[in-house]
């Protein structure tokens, strides 16, 4: 007998090797689970909990929790896929989400997720929110509305750019994002557009300006293909 | 939903939505005259009736800035069995709702007052003519005012899209829009 170990994923037998997440392991194998905060380039977040699975009757994040021998996961079904769907609704009414006027729409894995997992409306009362842009740097428009707290460019400022321009704020309800500088403005500090930072944004908060629409709505990466497809393809690349 | 020996009622309206929902409902084009073999339309813009009576479904376009809104969106409430929340602006406010972190107060001083191009008008004034509908503070997504039925999102959703919707619901299946016509703008 070979001595690889195995997980079930929705019922089908996945291979892993030790010290892989469920995430991991599941993408390797060809299986997309959602997630948002999580990135390949980077330690799990597990803040937007997107990548839920249901584990021995207990709710998971998938990109943090280790694979195991035997485990049984369940994350394709209606019941996972509801609780994401309710945890995206959450994410929508937390911002300022106007898809129609946002120049992310159609590059956006909030949105994109949103599309995989049907979601039709946002479902809870919106929050809107008062978070004023920052228009200050000449290459990058910083739109905070749409922030949903990854903290992937924090971590970009900091790990790979070594500048460490971003940081989240305050709890809870309050919680936002601030630009590490005395007067709080992205031109006052050493930001480039070429940043890991600039480039990592999985919704429309930190935008490169004078591109717009320049690709237009019906070729941007999630027309012709879902987000579940597309994904997989990047693992292949 | 196959109501017997007649025609299924629809009415529809806009509230503070850009009509544009309604052209694109125009667009499902040819369908139209299919649409019509299954459908009367009371109360909507296509045929001008004011009041909304007793419907099979109900179709409101824009969310809520009013005063009128709230009332019209409460008639159809109570008149339709079925409630479609139809674009972007009935789904989640939309673009009026983008006022909602400003004051309203301002907002119109700035509008009729302050901003460039206005501020030299003589006599100029905020309106406050009893006929016009008092403005709400905020612009609320209609799920905030009355129960909901259905949600078809997108600035405007696609006459496709409203297609697909509408001959499932009429077909007594559950409505459902995937990639791609689902699209939130
Ligand atoms: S960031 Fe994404 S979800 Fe938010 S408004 Fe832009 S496209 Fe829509
Ligand atoms: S700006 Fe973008 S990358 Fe940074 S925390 Fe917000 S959503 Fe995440
Ligand atoms: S992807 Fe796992 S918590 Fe965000």
């Amino acid at each position: 007998m070979s001595d690889t170990k195995k997980f079930l994923l929705d019922g089908k037998p996945v291979v892993f090797q030790d010290g892989q997440t469920i995430l991991e392991a599941a993408r390797q194998a060809g299986h997309y689970i959602p997630h948002l905060c999580w990135h390949p380039d980077f330690p799990a977040h597990g803040s937007c909990k997107l990548c839920i699975v249901k584990v021995g009757g207990r709710h998971v994040s998938s990109c943090a929790m280790p694979a195991k021998e035997g485990m049984e996961v369940e994350s394709n079904t209606p019941e996972m896929n509801g609780e994401r769907r309710a945890l995206l609704q959450m994410l929508f009414v937390e911002g300022n989400h106007f898809c129609p006027s946002c120049e992310k729409s159609g590059n956006c894995q909030l949105q994109a997720l949103a599309y995989d997992l049907e979601m039709l409306s946002a479902h809870f009362n919106h929050f809107y929110p008062n978070r004023p842009v920052d228009a200050s740097h000449p290459d990058v428009l910083l739109d905070f509305n749409r922030c949903i707290f990854c903290e992937l460019c924090v971590r970009a400022s900091r790990d790979i750019d070594g500048k460490n321009i971003f940081a989240l704020t305050d709890r809870g309800i309050h919680k936002h994002l601030v630009v590490n500088a005395e007067s709080g403005r992205l031109a006052d500090t050493d930001f480039a557009a070429s940043d890991r930072a600039a480039n990592i944004c999985p919704v429309g908060v930190i935008l490169h300006k004078r591109q717009g629409f320049a690709r237009p709505i019906g070729e941007r990466d999630y027309d012709a293909k879902p987000i579940s497809v597309v994904a997989m393809e990047e693992v292949e690349k | 939903m196959i109501v017997s020996g007649r025609k299924l009622r629809v009415a529809t309206t806009s509230l503070a939505g850009c009509f544009g929902c309604h052209m694109s409902f125009l667009d499902i084009d040819e369908h139209l005259l299919e649409l019509v073999e299954l459908v009367e339309f009371d109360r909507s813009p296509l045929t001008d009736i004011k009041h909304c009576g007793p419907c099979d479904i109900g179709i409101i376009e824009g969310g809520v800035c009013n005063a009128e809104n709230v009332h019209v969106l409460r008639e159809f409430r109570k008149h339709c069995k079925i409630l479609i929340a139809l674009g972007a602006c009935a789904v989640t406010g939309g673009l009026p709702a983008q006022r909602n972190h400003l004051d309203v107060g301002q907002c119109l001083q700035e509008v009729y007052h302050t901003c460039i191009g206005v501020e030299s008008l003589p006599g100029g004034q905020v309106p406050n003519d009893p006929e016009l509908p008092l403005l709400l503070d905020k612009v609320h997504p209609i799920h905030e005012v009355v129960r909901v039925d259905y949600f078809i999102p997108g600035c405007p959703p696609s006459g496709e899209a409203i297609w697909k919707f509408l001959t499932d619901l009429i077909a007594g299946h559950t409505p459902r829009l995937s990639h791609p016509i689902l699209r939130f703008d």
